[in-house]
């Protein structure tokens, strides 16, 4: 049992460490390997880890880093993962990795990638149109689109990805996954069990370590969780929607839970839960890829299918969760969660649910006013 | 007294391009009150108005309306609406402005505005897009039709890209003929491209004319004016008299040796769209300096022809998809950007570059201060970094923004002055 809660510490260290020793450890044990990072919200991980490279999450650098150069790149009214990724390639922190993949979430993070392209040319620095569309012309598209990126790291690499490496990559990717549905479903079922910061710990620390090594800590979670000593409390079920690119602090998420909330669902490691069920082995593995994108994918405020719109998604969310109310959890600045909670809150106000706006920012230190008024959300719902 | 500068040049193309524009918004009030002609909801960036001729349809643009607002200083009372519904204030104000005004029946004219038969999302490079015309249709219950773009990710769009765009215009011609019930006429069509080709061929002769000193016309403020029927009346034989006559009179410009102000000091180009709620006041702080802008990055984002493409009739379908994947600046990546505006400076021979920040729109505005880091450190280009807002009138700092255009255009004064002084001795 204490080595279960000691696991938190050196997971969370990981998912924090700007140095990526974890990384520099990896390419030591793996000589001649490459790295690629991925910019938020989803990449296909499956062809960089078919490619035999770590994939790794890039998602900004939270309140370790000061800004004092990027400002000057960025300006006003950009997000702050969005600069807190600039300065950490303008003071040497992307050093481990050898390319970095962005795709189409929003504008900002777009241009992002062509910045970092300008000012460090002897980077792969890629970037990935995920369609926004679900057509039978979409999944070919993306086909073609991934087949672009297979080259692309063929020629890093110096290999073929041969189909059978990429089915079994899809195949650990796909454990993978279904252990985090577990995990889910555990919290959702007994919040008790597991607290919603120990399941983001458990999860996200997935994105900067060999999805093998994942795979056995979700294994021993799951099989140590249920007879976790907890008690049930009276609390809130919540589902929490909105920060599927720039993370909160963690202190927020405790601070959420310790005000009276069970988190039952949210978006905040959203990578790891893209595919709504097993990606198929087949013969094409990467046309799978692609069809599993387009049309087995979340709901997700940067990914749009037209024919289900988003807000049913988070009303199914909330129905399969028996939730009680919905906290937009949104970073400052950003767009497509902020367009998304125009129509979002219109669905939840319709379901007669309680919801409550937070605004945040990676860099935050003082948590008062969140406090404040998660509590007095807490209250009025526990007290009605 | 300082003689109050002459800020803009009032040709007759510019009572035309007005009469165009009233035409169009009676023709769309029209429709609102019977239903004919069919209209589609658009974006202006990489708009395929020629298919719409396929159809007799015609185009709305929530950006043109949002910008007429704007100018007309109507745009704060529909952004307080639409913010009170929940839109953030850091979403973009083109939206709010929109939906504001159609919660609450406002239109720039006065006029009415139809139910769009298509909400068409041509998504060129502006992510914002795909929610506003998402929302559009929610709103309106008016049908959506995602054309989903790829952006441009390397110099020129793969084969897969053109093929996807393709197969996309066609199932929007497949879905507006169930919609309209009446068959998609492709001559027509084809007709509507080869009046494309001929408007941007003179278009694209009035943008190299701004390569003369003094410059017939400022080719960011009377750009704008012209770029209403470059959207609008592109695809039709109107669009191809209109711009005739204007090239005409450019040309008589030229001949005369008249610029825009009785003498030309210095020679700019400017990014980023234009803060449209003081778009006179903004205008008049580059009149008092008598700087003209030479070309503009804004100007493209209907599409980018002064390099040289033009839509061909030979390949309807093929040249409407690449006009939309590589000829409009917005669905162009940010590098192809810096080297757009460095082909202006150099080619246009320019003075220096204004970067105009916009809070409203992170496609242009995002990055703009490595774009400056590129033109001042790489190039050695002198460059003027000022922000504001296209749609949202409080976001506009007037002292602050004159300032900062005065000491730009003082130093580059004293630059030019040092130099020829440095040339005499």
């Amino acid at each position: 049992m204490k080595q279960f809660e000691r696991t938190f510490d050196s997971l969370l260290e990981g998912m924090q460490d700007l140095s990526f020793a974890g990384v520099w450890r990896w390419k030591e044990q793996h000589p001649g390997a490459k790295s690629v990072a991925f910019f938020p919200v989803y990449a296909p991980v499956e062809l960089v880890h078919a490619a035999g490279m770590l994939p790794v999450l890039l998602s900004g650098a939270g309140d370790r880093l000061d800004i004092q150069h990027a400002d000057s790149r960025f300006g006003s009214f950009i997000c702050s993962v969005i600069k807190t990724t600039m300065e950490m390639a303008m003071t040497g922190h992307l050093e481990p990795f050898d390319g970095l993949l962005f795709s189409s979430i929003c504008d900002s993070a777009r241009n992002l990638c062509f910045v970092i392209k300008r000012n460090y040319p002897r980077m792969y620095v890629d970037f990935l149109h995920l369609p926004h569309s679900t057509s039978d012309s979409s999944v070919e598209f993306l086909t073609e689109e991934y087949r672009r990126i297979v080259v692309e790291l063929e020629r890093m690499s110096g290999a073929p990805i041969q189909p059978a490496a990429l089915r079994r990559s899809i195949a650990l990717y796909n454990i993978q996954r279904s252990l985090v549905r577990q995990l889910y479903d555990l919290r959702a079922e007994s919040p008790y069990l597991l607290r919603a910061w120990e399941s983001y710990v458990l999860i996200r620390s997935g994105n900067f370590m060999p999805v093998e090594e994942h795979i056995e800590i979700l294994k021993q979670a799951l099989d140590y969780l249920p007879s976790r000593p907890g008690k049930k409390r009276d609390a809130i079920r919540v589902v929490i929607e909105g920060a599927f690119c720039e993370q909160p602090p963690l202190e927020l998420i405790r601070l959420l839970e310790n005000a009276g909330c069970d988190i039952v669902e949210d978006d905040l490691a959203i990578a790891q839960r893209w595919f709504t069920e097993d990606m198929p082995l087949t013969d094409d593995p990467v046309r799978a890829l692609a069809e599993s994108y387009v049309h087995r994918s979340v709901y997700s405020s940067v990914r749009h299918d037209f024919s289900k719109p988003r807000w049913e998604g988070l009303a199914e969310k909330v129905r399969d969760t028996r939730a009680e109310a919905v906290i937009f959890l949104i970073a400052k600045f950003c767009e497509p969660a902020y367009f998304d909670f125009v129509l979002f809150k219109k669905k939840v106000d319709e379901m007669g649910l309680p919801h409550l706006l937070l605004e945040f920012e990676e860099k935050l230190f003082t948590f008062d006013r969140l406090r404040t008024e998660v509590e007095t959300f807490v209250e009025s719902l526990v007290f009605d | 007294m300082a003689e109050k500068p002459v800020s803009e040049y009032r040709g007759s193309i510019h009572q035309q391009q007005k009469d165009l524009m009233l035409d169009w918004y009676q023709r769309l009030d029209h429709a609102a009150e019977t239903g004919d002609p069919p209209t589609v909801s658009m974006m202006i960036s990489g708009n395929c108005v020629e298919l719409l001729e396929g159809f007799g349809a015609i185009p709305q643009y929530p950006e043109v309306n949002a910008l007429q607002l704007a100018i007309r200083h109507q745009s704060l009372e529909p952004i307080l609406a639409a913010e009170e519904m929940g839109y953030a204030g850091d979403n973009c104000a083109y939206v709010k402005a929109d939906i504001g005004c159609m919660l609450k029946g406002i239109t720039p004219t006065g006029g009415r505005l139809p139910k769009p038969t298509l909400v068409l999302c041509n998504f060129v490079g502006c992510n914002t897009y795909v929610k506003w015309f998402e929302h559009v249709s929610a709103f309106t219950g008016a049908p959506l039709f995602v054309l989903d773009v790829p952006f441009l990710r390397n110099d020129t769009p793969s084969q897969a890209d053109i093929d996807y765009v393709v197969r996309q215009l066609k199932e929007v011609v497949g879905q507006m003929e169930e919609l309209i019930g009446r068959k998609f006429d492709y001559d027509r069509f084809r007709q509507s491209v080869a009046y494309s080709s001929e408007v941007e061929e003179l278009w694209s002769q009035i943008k190299h004319l701004a390569k003369n000193s003094p410059s017939p016309f400022d080719a960011y403020f009377d750009a704008i004016t012209l770029m209403g029927p470059l959207y609008v009346y592109r695809g039709k034989r109107e669009g191809v008299e209109f711009f005739r006559a204007a090239l005409n009179e450019l040309q008589q410009k030229v001949k005369a040796g008249e610029g825009v102000y009785d003498q030309e000091r210095f020679r700019v180009v400017v990014e980023g769209p234009p803060p449209y709620p003081y778009f006179r006041t903004f205008r008049d702080m580059f009149a008092s300096w008598k700087a003209v802008a030479v070309a503009s990055t804004y100007s493209t984002v209907g599409g980018l022809w002064e390099f040289g493409f033009r839509h061909d009739a030979k390949n309807p379908f093929e040249s409407v998809a690449m006009h939309m994947l590589a000829q409009n600046v917005t669905n162009r990546n940010y590098l192809q950007r810096y080297d757009q505006i460095r082909r202006y400076v150099q080619e246009w021979n320019a003075d220096g570059v204004i970067i105009h920040f916009v809070k409203s729109c992170r496609l242009f505005s995002a990055g703009q201060g490595d774009m400056r880091d590129y033109f001042t450190k790489q190039l050695g280009v002198p460059t003027l970094y000022i922000e504001s807002d296209l749609e949202d009138p409080r976001y506009f700092a007037e002292a602050q923004t004159k300032n900062r255009i005065d000491a730009f255009f003082e130093s580059l004064e004293h630059a030019k002055r040092t130099a020829a002084h440095a040339v005499s001795a």
